[in-house]
């Protein structure tokens, strides 16, 4: 059996491959014995050209790629639990308390304004309706999101705008693992500080995370460690 | 010279007669549901009282004496036919006087005068299925009688105050049997409702077009449905009748002239003259 | 939510190896799936695939060919849903779960007054008390958003989308655990669908309400559901949570279908 967890990911051995029965069932494999670890209080930055499989990475830690090998442990209520072989139920709960997500692209909820869905976020367990509301404003201010489009739906907003509530929401939850992809892509040299800044408050709270930054600068001020996503590559990986 | 045609007694022949009886064992022993019967061709049409007509024809035998009303008068065109009609097919005796008819067919009243235990009232009814107007489907229905699911009945009475203010149902007020079925107590008015609770004689009710027969025996349970907020109240009149001065009957409207003249009188007719004579000959003494 | 106030993990329903045959014909072969207090599954599928038999046979309207389907009524009592008789079934269908049909005028009584039409249930279940119908009949449609001004008005004066969320307010009435749903946005608008959806997410979360879904709309499943079901000629070609199966998809036809859908 594991130990308790050192840390709070840990990838063992993963593998991803596309098969698209769309083209005749062409194979694409995107990585291949995957290995890595993050620690709390920690942001370890995946690095590598573009399309060389960082997000994908990403999205199978959050569940929402398959994984068709290996493991990858996220440290969950005290233990070591395997989000690849986890069924639906578990998934959903290690997404309520313990991996926040900011994707790239903001899925917007018809009709919900930005200060509600933020506040929603930040309405876990431990923290009241009032004070979830304090968290959302806060954090919308920081970012700049102007007040009065607080109670807009984010589709009728700008794209920069739609992105800074996005990292709103990611950040407005208290959970011990965030993965980050790309949060600062089209935004401002202000904006991004605010978000170095919010990654910095983090870190120092305990919160272990994995992000992909393609800004060279932000990288160099967030990334405790870079893992190379290169060396993951199915042809040139060592399988096991 | 041809002979007038013979009738059985009370026109129908005795198998018919059992097949009816056997219906209305069963309604009896099931009160308030309704138990489908082979209603007969009769010689009027159907909506006219076939139903009460063949109930009756079954249960007459030769000693009884028979009254018939309409709308609780004896001398209206409907009573008058069928009470000739029983007297040429069962040459029983005839009596427009309450207390002494053994068997009373009625159309759409229940006589004032209380009615006494080893009497059966015959009531003809043109549509028994209370929950008819809400539910179309028949399977439905019964369905909904065997499950005794009856929200919908309260349905009907939540849209009548929403739309009136009050219960607007005046006739044919639905009614729960000894606790079980809802039963429609024919297009009588809500007036003789409490009327039928607790009746010392036999409640027969005859639907011939929709081949129903239902029963209640005497001292039923008979509850008109309602809200604990909007409860149940029988019809009261402000006028009283004008000929025999009655405050307890109900009262029909009659145009005297026409200029809107009116007055108010008893609908049955044998109360009404029964107190004019007991008044008259008072004022005789 | 048992009585110490904590979620029951236990599943609600489960449906076992569940076939429904016409004669020859397959209605859906050999389904099983699980939901669970709270949770939102869809059931995706295009014409044919056997999604609405098999949400007749889950919602006891259909039995079935083969298989059994369990729920956990609100003693705690898993019981076996044929082997319950008739009222015990109706019973059920009209307080513990809710169904919500794709054409309204199914799941209403067109000719009864909304009021009418929301407090029916309660009604079924014993409540003699006008005002208090009246007034429960009143916070529900405002609810779903239909102004109590209509309260007095009858289905056939309301929209396509006013008819549904009535539909929605008759079922909740009674706080059902479980709602089905039959494709609740067809034929609907695209802004009407929206709020439709809204108010169901609402619900959902409001309320801890399990659902399951019928739709051939991937962007419904995508909203409303936690995990998806695909069907195909009758039985499940794939299933898993939402966001993977339409995200990910392993099966080629769950692939045809999510790459079929129109990107505005």
């Amino acid at each position: 059996m594991l130990e308790k967890p050192q840390g709070m990911i840990r990838l063992e051995g993963v593998a991803k491959t596309f098969v698209m029965h769309l083209r005749g069932g062409a194979r694409l494999p995107i990585v291949a014995n995957v290995n890595f670890t993050v620690a709390a209080g920690t942001c370890v930055v995946l690095g590598g050209p573009s399309g060389i499989g960082k997000s994908s990475v990403l999205k199978m830690i959050y569940g929402n790629y398959r994984t068709d090998a290996g493991r990858i442990l996220v440290s969950h209520r005290g233990e070591w639990r395997d989000v690849a072989a986890a069924p639906p139920r578990l998934v959903l709960e290690m997404r309520r308390e313990t991996i926040g997500y900011v994707s790239q692209f903001l899925r917007t909820i018809p009709r919900v304004g930005a200060l509600d869905i933020v506040t929603a976020a930040a309405h876990d367990g431990n923290v009241s309706e009032a004070e979830a509301r304090g968290i959302a404003s806060e954090l919308l201010t920081r970012l700049n999101v102007p007040e009065r489009l607080w109670s807009l739906p984010p589709a009728t907003v700008s794209g920069g705008e739609q992105q800074r509530i996005n990292i709103a929401t990611g950040f407005a939850a208290r959970r011990p693992v965030l993965l980050l992809d790309e949060p600062t892509a089209s935004l401002d040299d202000a904006n991004r500080a605010v978000v170095v800044e919010l990654i910095a408050e983090r870190k120092r709270r305990g919160v272990a995370i994995l992000g992909i930054f393609h800004d060279a600068a932000v990288r160099e001020q967030v990334a405790d460690h870079i893992v190379d996503v290169t060396q993951f590559q199915p042809e040139t990986a060592q399988h096991a | 010279m041809t002979s007038a045609p013979t009738y059985n007694f009370a026109y129908l022949d005795e198998q018919t007669k059992r097949m009816i009886r056997r219906a209305l064992l069963k309604a009896v022993a099931i009160p308030g549901y309704q138990v489908p019967f082979a209603s007969r061709e009769m010689p009027m049409p159907f909506g006219w009282g076939t139903g009460g007509v063949q109930v009756t024809a079954s249960v007459l035998g030769k000693d009884d004496v028979l009254k018939v009303i309409d709308q609780g008068a004896d001398d209206t065109t409907n009573a008058v036919s069928i009470r000739r009609f029983f007297e040429k097919t069962a040459g029983v005796e005839t009596t427009t006087r309450t207390q002494d008819a053994t068997v009373i067919q009625t159309r759409h009243r229940i006589p004032e005068t209380k009615l006494s235990d080893g009497q059966i009232l015959v009531y003809q009814v043109p549509i028994p299925e209370p929950l008819r107007f809400l539910e179309p489907r028949e399977v439905e229905t019964r369905r909904l009688h065997a499950l005794e699911d009856y929200g919908l009945m309260h349905v009907k009475l939540y849209e009548d105050i929403a739309c009136h203010g009050h219960i607007a149902t005046t006739y044919a007020y639905p009614v729960k049997v000894d606790g079980r079925y809802v039963m429609d107590p024919s297009p009588t008015p809500k007036f003789d409702n409490p009327k039928m609770d607790n009746c010392a004689a036999l409640q027969l009710f005859g639907a011939g077009r929709e081949k129903r027969i239902y029963a209640l025996p005497p001292y039923t349970r008979v509850v008109s449905l309602d809200f604990e907020d909007h409860p149940f109240e029988p019809t009261r009149f402000t006028d009283k009748c004008s000929i025999c001065g009655a405050e307890d009957s109900y009262l029909d409207e009659v145009i005297t002239d026409d200029h809107g003249g009116r007055m108010f009188v008893c609908s049955d007719t044998d109360y009404c003259e029964r107190r004019l004579g007991e008044q008259t000959s008072e004022a005789a003494q | 939510m048992n009585g110490t106030g904590s979620i029951d993990e236990r599943p609600l329903l489960v449906a076992e190896s569940v076939s429904k045959y016409y004669g020859a014909r397959v209605g859906c072969r050999d389904v099983s799936l699980d939901i669970h207090e709270g949770e939102v599954v869809a059931v995706v599928g295009e014409s044919g695939s056997g999604k609405s038999t098999l949400l007749s046979v889950l919602s006891t309207q259909l039995p079935p060919t083969a298989g059994c389907v369990t729920y956990r009524m609100r003693d705690g009592v898993a019981r076996d849903l044929f082997t319950l008789g008739e009222a015990e079934r109706r019973f059920l269908l009209r307080t513990d779960w809710g169904f919500v049909h794709q054409d309204a005028r199914l799941g209403l009584r067109m000719g009864v007054s909304a009021g009418g039409n929301v407090g029916e249930r309660l009604m079924a279940v014993g409540w003699r008390n006008y005002a208090a119908i009246r007034s429960e009949a009143e916070q529900w449609l405002g609810r779903v958003e239909i102004d109590n001004d209509r309260i007095d008005d009858k289905p056939t004066a309301f929209s396509g989308g006013m008819r549904q969320r009535l539909q929605i307010a008759k079922n909740m009435v009674t706080r059902p655990r479980l709602v089905f749903m039959d494709e609740p946005t067809g034929g609907l608008d695209v802004s009407v669908q929206a709020r439709l959806l809204d108010l169901i997410r609402s619900f959902v979360s409001t309320y801890g309400l399990a659902a399951i879904i019928v739709t051939h709309d991937l962007a419904v499943a995508r909203l409303l559901s936690h995990r998806t079901i695909v069907m195909r000629h009758g039985s499940v070609i794939e299933t898993g949570l939402t966001d993977q199966v339409l995200d990910d998809p392993r099966e080629p036809y769950t692939q045809l279908l999510v790459s079929s859908i129109l990107q505005g």
